[in-house]
């Protein structure tokens, strides 16, 4: 190495951090991890984990329906059925693991592709499907399974669920809240001043970051030189990186946190490594900007494969039981194929509903002329 | 030049910039290997450079407001918004930091920073993708807003931004990204100036960005009932070009304006009082608005009803006429 080939890798260093640690690719030895890409259970003596293999059985369920529902949503995008479609291969362990810490009083707030989580939530599917299809911006009632609105303005949600917890925090009640966003939204200022907000009320909410490795065509080094949980110290609150592929881990880390929140410990950042396998979304063209190779090197950690070989390898579930796992995915993807196609278009006055919770004249005034107007076509031809 | 869509016409004309002037930077979410969502940059970074062409973290306010320390030292930063929705973490920076840094600097300081959004709905996008807030900042002082309406305007408009000494909103219909044309050897108009793009007698239809398309259309169609309307591209919404356009509306006597964005507390509202004001004695009839509704943007499978489209351009030429 020459002199002067050195002293600018010095310059680019950042002090005091080790290099292994600079970007936020590659995971270093602090990631939990309960069961390996092999499907080999392990122990962190931090973060126990026991689960029945009734449970263990019911998250196999969780991860194939939710990644059924995922791909038929692409499939019917494909289709011309939707305008768009947020893929989330690849991220079922991190939704569901993180979903399913979950108690029915917690309350979720999703980024857009937050469809795992909102299946554990109990959201009907064809719900998520309204927005993508273009006949809503939303077509689910939050709180009737606490699960917001899907977000699109990236990072907004995080303050939102910052001050829900607040709420929860007055109401002296036990419930916690969890926020989700992407390793590109941790840049966002929003984020940031929800991670202060969260930390100088001890607001019970749980910062949930799927770290997928991108963020449309940017790599998370564009976002971060240290790895992403490690921010969580700056604003006083812990910071835990989980294997965002192992269910497992992510349902005992979330679990921990969001218990650690509703006892009053205050909030916890949680980066869930894992990988998005799929474009953004189907409108983006990740050939333009990532390799193939790494995108199999990450099919060899897939989260549905790990827990079936776990499952088989331990005995704790029998070809009966994939096989009904398989023929309640047909029904599902069937459900909903048939639902969306099935999806009326909206009535375009539609437009002027629920602008105001209390009557607008002006909208009430457009309201009548855009009706008058339209009827002045109906069998005037 | 040959025949260019206006998505590549504005990257040609970037990189023209990038060529002749090596203080430029483009900066934004996704321009560089991606080449923008709209591929709008695709291929600088690959010919100027990662230092020339940055992938900025993603966070609108600090695009901005490092944009606004580039021009501070010097450069001069070509930011692009991903969509019209993703401006508002950046319209602090703008509307406090970069409208006023000249003034407040007594002159002593420059803004040249061009803010490239892509605007506008009509592409079946989800929320936050289809919006029209020209008013916001053309309600703002010691903001440029311009949008053209055609490839070679947008070529030319874009390098006359970016030579600009003052910030320039630059607002890109999406709409008519894909629409072809030829580009001309040199501009033909000031950045600021109107145009006058089908000459008529009976009355003008004043429209910026993807309404001209639509008003143009609207002309065509009014001509075979025997009616001659005049189309008017306003190109530039800050500063207005009121000349051209008052000159037109005494000639015709009756004006209609039409934009996406919603009528109350529109560009329309303006554009019709000043006129009124310029042309009263003049007018055969009050000057109408076309435009969006007061509410939020629709749901995609409603946006057609939202947006005005040829019959409600035609109904309002009609009612116009009728006065
Ligand atoms: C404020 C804002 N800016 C830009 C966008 C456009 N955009 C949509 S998704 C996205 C990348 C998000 O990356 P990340 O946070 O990592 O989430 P992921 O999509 O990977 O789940 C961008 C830039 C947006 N939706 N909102
Ligand atoms: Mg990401």
């Amino acid at each position: 190495m020459t002199v002067k080939s050195t002293s600018r890798a010095r310059k680019k260093a950042a002090p005091g951090v080790p290099d292994s640690a600079r970007t936020g690719q590659d995971a270093p030895a602090e990631l939990v991890q309960l069961l390996t890409p092999e499907g080999d259970r392990v122990e962190n003596p931090e973060f126990p984990l026991t689960v029945s293999p009734e449970e263990l059985r019911a998250l196999y369920r969780d991860l194939v329906l939710v990644r059924r529902f995922d791909g038929e949503a692409t499939a019917l995008q494909r289709q011309g059925e939707l305008g768009l479609w947020a893929s989330l291969l690849g991220q079922e362990a991190a939704q569901v693991g993180s979903g399913r810490a979950m108690r029915e009083g917690d309350y979720a707030f999703p980024t857009y592709r937050e469809h795992g989580v909102a299946w554990c939530r109990g959201v009907d599917p064809l719900n998520l499907l309204g927005m993508f299809r273009g006949v809503n911006h939303g077509g689910w009632d939050p709180n009737e399974k606490n699960f917001h609105l899907y977000t699109i303005v990236i990072g907004s949600q995080t303050l939102h669920a910052t001050g829900y917890a607040m709420g929860i925090t007055k109401d002296g009640a036990e419930d916690a809240v969890i926020a989700y966003f992407g390793d590109g939204a941790s840049s966002q200022g929003d984020v940031n001043e929800a991670f202060t907000f969260a930390s100088v009320y001890n607001a019970p909410v749980v910062f949930f970051c799927q770290n997928n490795q991108w963020a449309i065509s940017e790599p998370t080094v564009n976002q971060t030189k240290i790895p992403l949980y490690r921010r969580a110290s700056g604003f006083g609150f812990p910071g835990v990186r989980v294997d965002g592929n192992d269910v497992l881990a992510c349902l005992a880390v979330t679990r921990w946190a969001l218990d650690r929140a509703r006892n009053g410990g205050g909030p916890v950042l949680i980066e869930a490594f894992t990988y998005r396998m799929g474009a953004h979304t189907t409108s983006d063209d990740p050939t333009r900007y990532r390799s193939a190779e790494e995108t199999e090197a990450w099919k060899a950690k897939d989260p549905i494969a790990r827990l079936r070989a776990h499952l088989e390898k331990e005995g704790l579930a029998d070809e009966e039981f994939f096989a009904a796992v398989d023929t309640e995915s047909e029904a599902l993807g069937l459900r909903v194929r048939e639902g969306v196609r099935s999806m009326p278009d909206p009535d375009p006055t539609l437009i002027f509903d629920h602008v105001y919770a209390e009557p607008h004249a002006l909208v009430e005034e457009e309201r009548a002329e855009y009706v008058a107007y339209a009827q002045s076509f109906e069998g005037g031809e | 030049m040959s025949k260019l869509t206006m998505s590549k016409a504005i990257n040609e004309g970037l990189r023209k910039c990038l060529e002749t002037d090596p203080k430029t930077v483009i900066m934004g979410e996704d321009v560089g290997k991606l080449g923008g969502v709209f591929r709008v940059t695709d291929g600088l970074q690959k010919d100027f450079g990662e230092d020339r062409v940055i992938d900025t973290p993603l966070a609108e306010s600090g695009i901005m407001g490092t944009a606004i320390g580039l021009a501070l030292r010097g450069y001069r930063p070509i930011v692009e918004i991903q969509f019209d929705g993703f401006v508002y973490p950046a319209f602090d920076q703008i509307v406090t930091q970069l409208a006023k840094m000249h003034a407040r600097a007594l002159g002593h300081v420059k803004m040249p920073v061009t803010v490239r959004i892509p605007y506008a709905g009509g592409i079946g996008a989800v929320e936050h993708h289809s919006e029209s807030h020209e008013a916001y900042f053309a309600h703002t002082a010691g903001l440029r807003v311009v949008t053209p309406s055609n490839p070679d305007d947008a070529y030319w408009m874009l390098r006359q931004s970016v030579e600009s000494d003052d910030p320039v909103i630059f607002l890109e219909p999406k709409a008519r990204y894909w629409d072809k044309a030829e580009i001309s050897a040199a501009p033909v108009l000031d950045l600021h100036a109107a145009k006058v793009v089908r000459p008529g007698t009976d009355l003008t239809l004043l429209a910026y960005g993807p309404m001209v398309k639509t008003c143009l259309e609207a002309a065509a169609v009014a001509e075979q009932d025997g009616h001659r309307i005049e189309v008017v591209d306003l190109r530039s919404l800050s500063p207005v070009d009121f000349a051209t356009l008052a000159e037109s509306v005494k000639r015709t006597g009756r004006a209609v304006v039409v934009h996406e964005a919603p009528v109350f507390m529109g560009m329309g509202a303006e554009l019709a009082a000043r006129l009124t004001e310029q042309c009263f004695y003049h007018l055969e009839a009050p000057i109408l608005r076309v435009g969006g509704y007061f509410a939020p943007y629709p749901p995609s499978r409603v946006e057609e009803q939202f947006l005005p489209d040829l019959d409600r351009v035609l109904d309002a030429v009609d009612r116009a006429l009728a006065f």
